[in-house]
């Protein structure tokens, strides 16, 4: 395979990860913690190593870790509008899995908020006077 | 504690640690990975009180994120959480003093909205 060919579908692999882990990791941490009782520190170190609260946890170590990686090679401004779609998976996932009641004002809120996110990605991801000049100087000398 | 007394929690716990991490990788410089670079650079950043500070901060903003999807909607918990995108854009300018452009105030005044709608 040639080397711009992996670099694509390496992108795709974490982005895919990136995009569904954070809902799902959400969703199982959810369902852990639904209804517990939660008086003493205890109860959080009891729900941290119960089964689904631990698998959530996972998922969210995934995302993180996967994010990070994918950050190391593709720029924020690709992968932050990308990462976006995870607020409208989050919001199927609480209304088909979790039967929450999503009204019309919060449908309208998460895609404002997804348009927000996008946004803001379509911008220069370094603004500060002294990193563009020292961007340039680099790539002067490249 | 009320759900957006929750929320205001796991808010000021991101936006200060996103805010100290920066801080304190921005002072640290561009990453290099060279081999072997990752082992000494964990060592070198476990040193640095800001990284440490922001990584409490995101503790206490993850465990208070656990105490609201015990008693709320996750669709009501992760867009209502994404209020920091504002306040880390607000922080940004006037403490990492990064310059914000129109586009970035506008993306973040979206989110606001966003926010604001779910109150309802």
């Amino acid at each position: 395979m040639r080397t711009d060919e992996r670099l694509i579908w390496k992108t795709r692999l974490f982005l895919a990860l990136v995009i569904v882990s954070q809902p799902l990791g959400n969703l199982f941490l959810t369902i852990g913690m639904k209804h517990r009782a939660l008086g003493s520190p205890w109860d959080y170190v009891a729900a941290i190593f119960s089964p689904y609260v631990a698998l959530g946890i996972a998922l969210l170590i995934v995302w993180l870790l996967s994010r990070m990686a994918l950050l190391s090679w593709a720029d924020l401004s690709y992968v932050l509008p990308l990462t976006a779609i995870g607020y409208i998976i989050t919001a199927i996932i609480g209304s088909v899995v979790l039967k929450e009641q999503i009204s019309l004002a919060r449908w309208s809120g998460t895609l404002l908020i997804v348009a927000g996110t996008a946004l803001v990605g379509l911008t220069d991801p370094r603004t500060s006077a002294e990193e563009r000049a020292r961007v340039r100087a680099s790539g002067d000398r490249a | 504690m009320t759900q957006w007394a929750l929320v205001a929690l796991i808010v000021a716990g991101t936006v200060a640690g996103d805010t100290l991490q920066s801080l304190e990788m921005k002072r640290h410089g561009e990453i290099h990975f060279r081999s072997g670079g990752l082992g000494r650079l964990a060592a070198k950043l476990a040193l640095k009180k800001y990284l440490i500070l922001a990584i409490a901060c995101m503790a206490i903003s993850f465990f208070a994120f656990m105490t609201l999807v015990s008693q709320a909607d996750l669709s009501f918990a992760v867009p209502a959480t994404a209020a920091s995108f504002v306040f880390d854009t607000v922080l940004a300018r006037w403490v990492l003093r990064e310059r914000v452009d129109v586009k970035r105030w506008m993306g973040a005044a979206l989110v606001a909205g966003g926010v604001a709608l779910l109150a309802l």
